[in-house]
């Protein structure tokens, strides 16, 4: 019996691709959305494993802004030291960042902040929410091919990066929120700096919709694209504006209070599939303008609210944490973001874990998009709005 | 002008070298000035300034010094890429979109070549932009670009059948493919012009070829194979320097030549709206020109304003939209001219 | 409370893998389980009625120094709003513990890191590679006991 004849002139395929889990099929081809990709929102390689046009596998490779941050957390002096590093996570919504840290660490040390300072917190957070999403929003169009919106977000955003530095002088990375307190008391025209924000942006959103939300091409590129249904949404931990936007009415602020957001009336928008199915990635961008809208309504309440007092008296000079561990979390821009603080009792911590929801969400990205095109998956990563920064930390 | 030429010269070539060569300049400082037109443009839509600085008004060199820089650039071509091809490819974009000037009339003393064929030939010659822009996609061995080149060919060649049987209804109401019998055709009054006959048929013609010439030049809504977040540059992703300037250059040159055409077919071309007051030989030129500029405005209009079609859905629009309106155009302009004689 | 009661419940259930509970004087009150047998406490912590923990909020690696490494599971229910963390220790000379990736698909991402940063092995997990660090680094970095490599592919490390 003859051998069989093996042809020369077959290239040798790798047995597996790793992430796969299988060897490449005679039709598909691996494409890489490489690090250095205008839509990936930063360095992530996205490694498509594509038939023609049409995705079978997302393989996400990540790490490549890896710095190291919760093993330098275990080497700072004291819980305050950690706050700039906190910062640089998600740099796009530092405050949000720095806020989750220091409600966890006073938890864990038993301080009490006073009211002035909580109000402070919760006006700089919403300020800074109202940032992420104009970025997520602005990006979002850019990659669907609108480059106007994304002007004009940032012109927007310009406004509230003038607030932020004229309360602690930096635009983009804090150091603002400490243990105990605040770094600086803010300006004396901060309520009015505030109050005139407001007034000026919310025609601006409606301008926004006008624009891109209900733009016919932009609900055809978004509309039932990368559908992520309840039930898996839940099971992958996914939270924020992508929980919100599959129908899930879950907030934080709202069903597990922290600091005084249960002293203030704001609305909970979800999605609820007008342009195409529940899930789509036309919810989630559209929860997102919505929540901007709620912002507005926390801000203007807690300015009104606004109560005396000094900023700086809770913070603690030296400072013996008690033994003990603690895992909390708060609703940042992104989703759930959850710190576990374990102390040993020595004045550092000894173990900072960072729930990253940007990490989180991104670990949904495969799941919704086989069988997308690569047109979609460049919509449906921007929909799960992620920063680097925070998955890599 | 080509009597005035051939009597003043007497040499039949070198007459014919230059009627050729008016066109091209025309085409490059008009390519100059609309790369600084769009940046402004874009600008002023954005709520920002664009170029400031470089020339003393509003940064009217830019472009210029663009080019002074693309010029100093180091020619890179990777190394896996086909030389010749990679080398070729800009040069047959450039032939593509500049030989469909032989047969655009600027004016009425003016028109490269006096082909009787003339729109049949322009249909026919930019369909080599696309052979231009697969060899770009293929050349650079690089899997977006090939990913854009083949986008890019599916567009340009579906949206081809609308842009056809749009002139078609244009070519049966004119009775000529001569472009400048179809300029004569449209004198007197604005009213005369071609988007106003046959109503509605013509109006939506000149709205589907308006359209379709968009998808034919890759502006967005249209700019799949150019698309920047998705394929990083598509077909142009590998070239640079002299290469890259001469492709975007011709990106430019084949906006206006479309855009030229709509004019000539529906628009006018060299008449002047008011009948007879300003009109006349350098007149015409001046029309012609400020029509194609109207037009080119309204596109970069559209670029700033729109997002982008899925590729999907452009082939969508293209066969399932477009064709089916074009061909009701082309037989309600049919039925009309055969009811009314 | 509700943790009390779990943790009778799950004691009763499983008793060979409930180890022991910390449930008074701390923030988060937890249980400790026997690292073979997370698994179908996880399955029966989200498919039981009275508990319904659909969320795997957090999985931590830690590096419990003397010799033993570990996993702490933040456990949520939103039907239910109630939390529940679990613990499990495995020695450092042999860190396997099972995946429960198979009960919740978030576990996966996490798990992967767990085992990059901690080195704690996940037996059952689909695709037990490197995350954040680069596939071919050696060691684990947020042991405490890491010692940083002089040269990674001919780079110098420390600077």
């Amino acid at each position: 019996m003859t051998e069989p004849f093996v042809h020369d002139l077959a290239p040798a395929r790798p047995p597996t691709i790793p992430g796969l889990g299988r060897p490449l099929r005679d039709h598909e081809m691996v494409i890489s959305m490489g690090p250095q990709h205008p839509s990936t929102h930063g360095v992530l390689r996205l490694e498509l494993v594509v038939d023609g046009e049409i995705v079978v596998d997302v393989i996400p490779h990540m790490g490549y802004l890896h710095r190291c941050f919760e093993k330098h957390c275990e080497h700072m002096a004291n819980y305050q030291q950690v706050i700039p590093y906190v910062d640089r996570m998600d740099y796009v919504a530092a405050m949000n960042m720095e806020f989750g840290y220091v409600v966890a660490a006073e938890k864990l040390l038993g301080i009490r902040v006073p009211e002035r300072v909580e109000y402070i917190r919760v006006i700089m957070a919403e300020l800074s929410r109202i940032v992420s999403h104009l970025i997520a929003i602005g990006t979002y169009g850019m990659d669907i091919g609108a480059f106007t919106p994304f002007l004009y977000c940032m012109r927007d955003r310009e406004h509230v990066l003038d607030i932020f530095e004229r309360a602690c002088g930096a635009r983009l990375l804090y150091n603002y929120m400490w243990v105990g307190g605040l770094s600086h008391d803010v300006p004396v025209d901060f309520a009015e700096r505030v109050k005139a924000f407001c007034r000026y942006f919310r025609p601006n959103i409606k301008e926004l919709n006008d624009l891109l939300s209900h733009n016919k091409i932009f609900i055809e590129r978004t509309a039932n694209v990368g559908v992520l249904p309840q039930e898996v949404a839940i099971n992958y931990a996914c939270s924020g504006p992508i929980l919100r936007g599959s129908g899930v009415k879950w907030d934080l602020r709202k069903n597990d209070p922290y600091s005084v957001y249960d002293r203030f009336d704001f609305d909970i928008p979800v999605g609820r599939g007008e342009h195409g199915t529940v899930g789509d990635c036309w919810d989630r961008y559209m929860v997102r303008v919505r929540e901007m809208e709620q912002c507005l309504n926390i801000i203007e309440q807690a300015v009104d609210q606004l109560p005396e007092g000094n900023v700086q008296e809770a913070i603690p000079k030296r400072v013996r944490p008690p033994k003990g561990e603690l895992y909390l979390r708060t609703e940042s821009p992104k989703g759930e973001l959850g710190y576990y603080l374990v102390s040993d009792g020595t004045p550092s911590p000894f173990r900072v874990k960072v729930k990253s929801p940007c990490f989180v969400n991104l670990s949904a990205l495969p799941a919704i998009s086989r069988g997308a095109m690569i047109a979609d998956i460049v919509a449906i990563l921007g929909s799960i709005d992620i920063v680097l920064g925070e998955v890599d930390r | 002008m080509k009597e005035f030429l051939l009597e003043a010269l007497s040499n039949e070539i070198l007459v014919y070298s230059l009627m050729a060569i008016v066109p091209l300049l025309w085409v490059i400082p008009f390519a100059l000035f609309a790369v600084w037109w769009e940046r402004k443009i874009s600008a002023h839509m954005q709520d920002r300034l664009g170029p400031m600085r470089t020339g003393s008004w509003h940064g009217w060199a830019q472009t210029i010094a663009d080019i002074l820089k693309l010029i100093q650039k180091e020619d890179i071509i990777a190394s896996a890429a086909d030389r010749r091809l990679f080398k070729l490819a800009p040069y047959v974009v450039f032939a593509g979109s500049y030989a469909t000037y032989a047969a655009i009339p600027f004016s009425s003393a003016y028109v490269g070549s006096e082909l009787n064929i003339g729109i049949f030939y322009i249909i026919a010659v930019s369909s080599i932009v696309v052979i231009g822009l697969l060899m770009a996609g293929w050349a650079s061995n690089n899997k977006w670009s090939l990913l854009g080149a083949m986008r890019s060919a599916a567009q340009i060649v579906s949206y081809e059948v609308p842009v056809a049987l749009s002139i078609l209804a244009v070519i049966m109401v004119a009775g000529t493919l001569d472009m400048q019998a179809i300029n004569e055709a449209q004198s007197g009054p604005f009213w005369n012009w071609f988007v106003f006959q046959k109503f509605p048929f013509l109006f939506f013609g000149a709205a589907i070829y308006i359209v379709s010439s968009l998808a034919e030049v890759n502006r967005t809504p249209f700019d799949i194979p150019e698309a920047e977040s998705e394929l990083v540059g598509g077909y142009h992703t590998e070239y640079g320097g002299m290469r890259f300037a001469l492709l975007f250059l011709s990106e430019y040159a084949n906006m206006f030549a479309v855009s030229a055409v709509a004019t000539t077919l529906f628009f006018g071309g060299w008449n002047s709206p008011l009948g007879d007051v300003l009109s006349g030989p350098w007149w015409g030129a001046f029309w012609f020109l400020s029509k194609g500029m109207a037009f080119i405005f309204v596109q970069m209009w559209l670029r700033w304003t729109l997002p982008r079609l899925r590729v999907d859905q452009l082939m969508y629009v293209a066969w399932k939209v477009m064709i089916p309106f074009s061909f009701v155009v082309m037989f309600g302009v049919g039925l009309w001219i055969m009811l009314a004689s | 409370m509700i943790q009390q009661e779990i943790h009778e419940i799950l004691a009763a259930t499983f008793p060979e893998a409930i180890l022991g509970a910390t449930l008074e004087g701390v923030h988060d009150p937890s249980v400790q389980v026997a690292p073979d047998h997370i698994v179908e406490v996880a399955r029966f912590l989200r498919d039981d009625d009275r508990f319904q923990f659909d969320t795997l909020m957090c999985l931590s690696g830690m590096d419990f120094t003397g010799g033993k490494l570990g996993v702490v599971y933040h456990l949520h229910s939103i039907a239910k709003s109630h939390k529940l963390t679990l613990k499990i220790e495995v020695p450092v000379e042999d860190p396997r513990c099972q995946s429960v990736e198979s009960v919740w698909k978030t576990a996966n991402w996490h798990e992967r890191e767990a085992y990059d940063l901690i080195g704690v092995v996940f037996d059952g997990h689909p695709d037990l590679r490197r995350i954040l660090l680069p596939y071919d680094w050696d060691g684990h970095p947020l042991r405490k006991d890491y010692q940083v490599p002089e040269f990674y592919n001919g780079m110098k490390v420390p600077y």
